[in-house]
């Protein structure tokens, strides 16, 4: 059960951190100068091209050894990055290029004019993404972002390897000390399906809200 | 070419004394190689109504949507209430705005109406009407509520407050924009072909709406087709040719006594 919670809470955060470096990922391809594109054009290109668990192992253990690195030439103690800080920062570093493209695709699907009327008014850039830009993409981008967060609560599960304790390693450990695998595997099978089933009813109802002002597709069959 | 570059020749309708809300002088603009716009100035004092009128390519859009950078001029003075917007070359030698508040409080006082109305789609009429008042303009929330049903029922729209505009026609979509543009308190509406996205039986409701608005005294300039409707709210015509003031003056004297050749086929075509 605590296994669990870590691994919500993992996919949570991550999903969380993800949506903001997708957000102004989205925003720095299609807005940003063409430093910033090239920049962000390599960091999807790679993090997209490299198996997930590579880089979690990659990113967990070279990242922590760097930050030391860092700290003790800057004269600081060494710190115990916790699994948890780690593991949201890793997934969400891996979510937020999937999440950026996932975003960029939904902004492209607004209708300009609607973009083009905030700017005839007056709205300032920050305004104008509050507002218009992302309300307006929602409906677009929640399919993917479903997506990734169905994903972002499976992959925590990669975690394991690198030691942090949620649902899969608790499941291996529990199973490991009591020979019974099979209750063990299914109880955390179930536990998953429950997760994703929940987060569909949750996605569904946010889904409804964001196309409030749609008409619905039935009626246009 | 007969009006190039020269400033607007005091006209018998201007109103003697009334401030100038639009100025606009040699205004030139290029997307890449083509020239759309080749020097065109044009005047609005308060209370004033100008139609821009001219064939398709004539850049009459492009000039209204310069007024308020919404395309940025390639060279030119714009001036609204006076204040000259701050125009620079980028890295690239495309002229933008050079402080983005400027533009911001400008475009504020602008009403905007677009060809394809471009109302928010996620907010409900009266959403639409309100965004603006309250997020950019700082007006409370219950004022802003209370004044935009005000302007709904002027529209003609005042139970269709809380449905989205995906619901409505064409004609109840473009009323909606209005309200949302007066909500502003505009000094200058800015129309951009308000009726060429409507089926002909929902122009006459639009129209209407903007008559009402030209006859109580409301500065606007108005791209426009509709040739009759011009003739009977302009205060001053303006033909454009190919990026240049082909002709202008009083709508009787544009309509009635046209001496440009191009201007006589034009309204012979149109007519």
């Amino acid at each position: 059960m605590v296994g669990l919670l870590h691994s919500i809470e993992i996919a949570l955060g991550a999903t969380c951190l993800g949506l903001l470096i997708g957000t102004g990922g989205a925003y720095g391809k299609l807005y940003g100068g063409p430093v910033v594109r090239d920049l962000l054009a390599v960091y999807t290109t790679i993090v997209r091209a490299v198996p997930e668990l590579v880089l979690i192992l990659l990113l967990y253990y070279a990242g922590t050894d760097l930050i030391n690195q860092a700290l003790t030439a800057m004269g600081y103690q060494r710190v115990d990055i916790s699994g948890l800080a780690a593991g949201i920062a890793v997934l969400g570093f891996v979510q937020g290029a999937y999440s950026t493209e996932v975003i960029r695709g939904a902004i492209l699907a607004i209708p300009q004019g609607q973009i083009e009327a905030a700017r005839a008014y007056g709205m300032s850039p920050g305004l104008l993404l509050r507002r218009i830009t992302l309300p307006a993409m929602l409906p677009f981008a929640i399919p993917g972002l479903a997506n990734l967060w169905l994903i972002a609560t499976k992959d925590t599960a990669l975690l394991a390897v690198v030691g942090f304790y949620e649902l899969a390693l608790a499941t291996r450990q529990a199973a490991g000390v009591t020979k019974a695998y099979f209750t063990f595997f299914v109880a955390a099978g179930v536990l998953y399906l429950l997760l994703s089933l929940v987060s569909n009813f949750l996605i569904g109802r946010v889904e409804v809200w964001s196309r409030r002002g749609m008409p619905s597709l039935k009626e246009a069959r | 070419m007969s009006a190039v570059g020269v400033a607007v020749a005091p006209s018998s309708e201007a109103q003697d004394g009334a401030a100038e809300a639009i100025h606009v002088e040699n205004l030139h603009k290029k997307f890449g190689e083509l020239h759309v716009l080749k020097g065109v100035s044009l005047s609005a004092r308060d209370g004033e109504v100008i139609a821009i009128i001219g064939g398709s390519g004539s850049g009459k859009s492009t000039l209204l949507r310069c007024i308020n950078c919404l395309e940025n001029p390639t060279s030119g003075i714009i001036r609204v209430n006076g204040e000259e917007i701050k125009l620079r070359a980028d890295s690239h030698g495309h002229t933008v705005p050079a402080d983005r508040r400027q533009i911001e409080r400008i475009r504020s006082k602008l009403g905007m109406v677009f060809q394809n109305f471009n109302l928010w789609s996620h907010m409900t009429l009266i959403e639409n009407v309100i965004e603006v008042p309250v997020h950019v303009l700082g007006v409370k929330r219950d004022e802003a509520i209370a004044q935009a049903e005000k302007l709904l029922a002027r529209v003609g729209l005042a139970e269709k407050r809380d449905v989205y505009p995906a619901y409505l026609s064409g004609g109840q979509q473009q009323r909606a924009a209005i309200a949302r543009a007066l909500a502003i308190n505009p000094r200058v509406m800015l129309f951009d072909e308000p009726t060429s996205a409507l089926d002909p039986e929902l122009v006459g409701e639009v129209l209407k709406v903007i008559g009402d608005l030209a006859r109580e005294g409301r500065t606007m300039v108005l791209v426009t087709h509709e040739m009759k409707f011009a003739r009977e709210v302009a205060t001053h015509v303006v033909y454009l040719y190919n990026g240049l003031v082909e002709e202008e003056g009083p709508p009787e004297q544009i309509f009635g006594a046209p001496k440009s050749e191009r201007l006589k086929q034009f309204i012979r075509n149109i007519g």
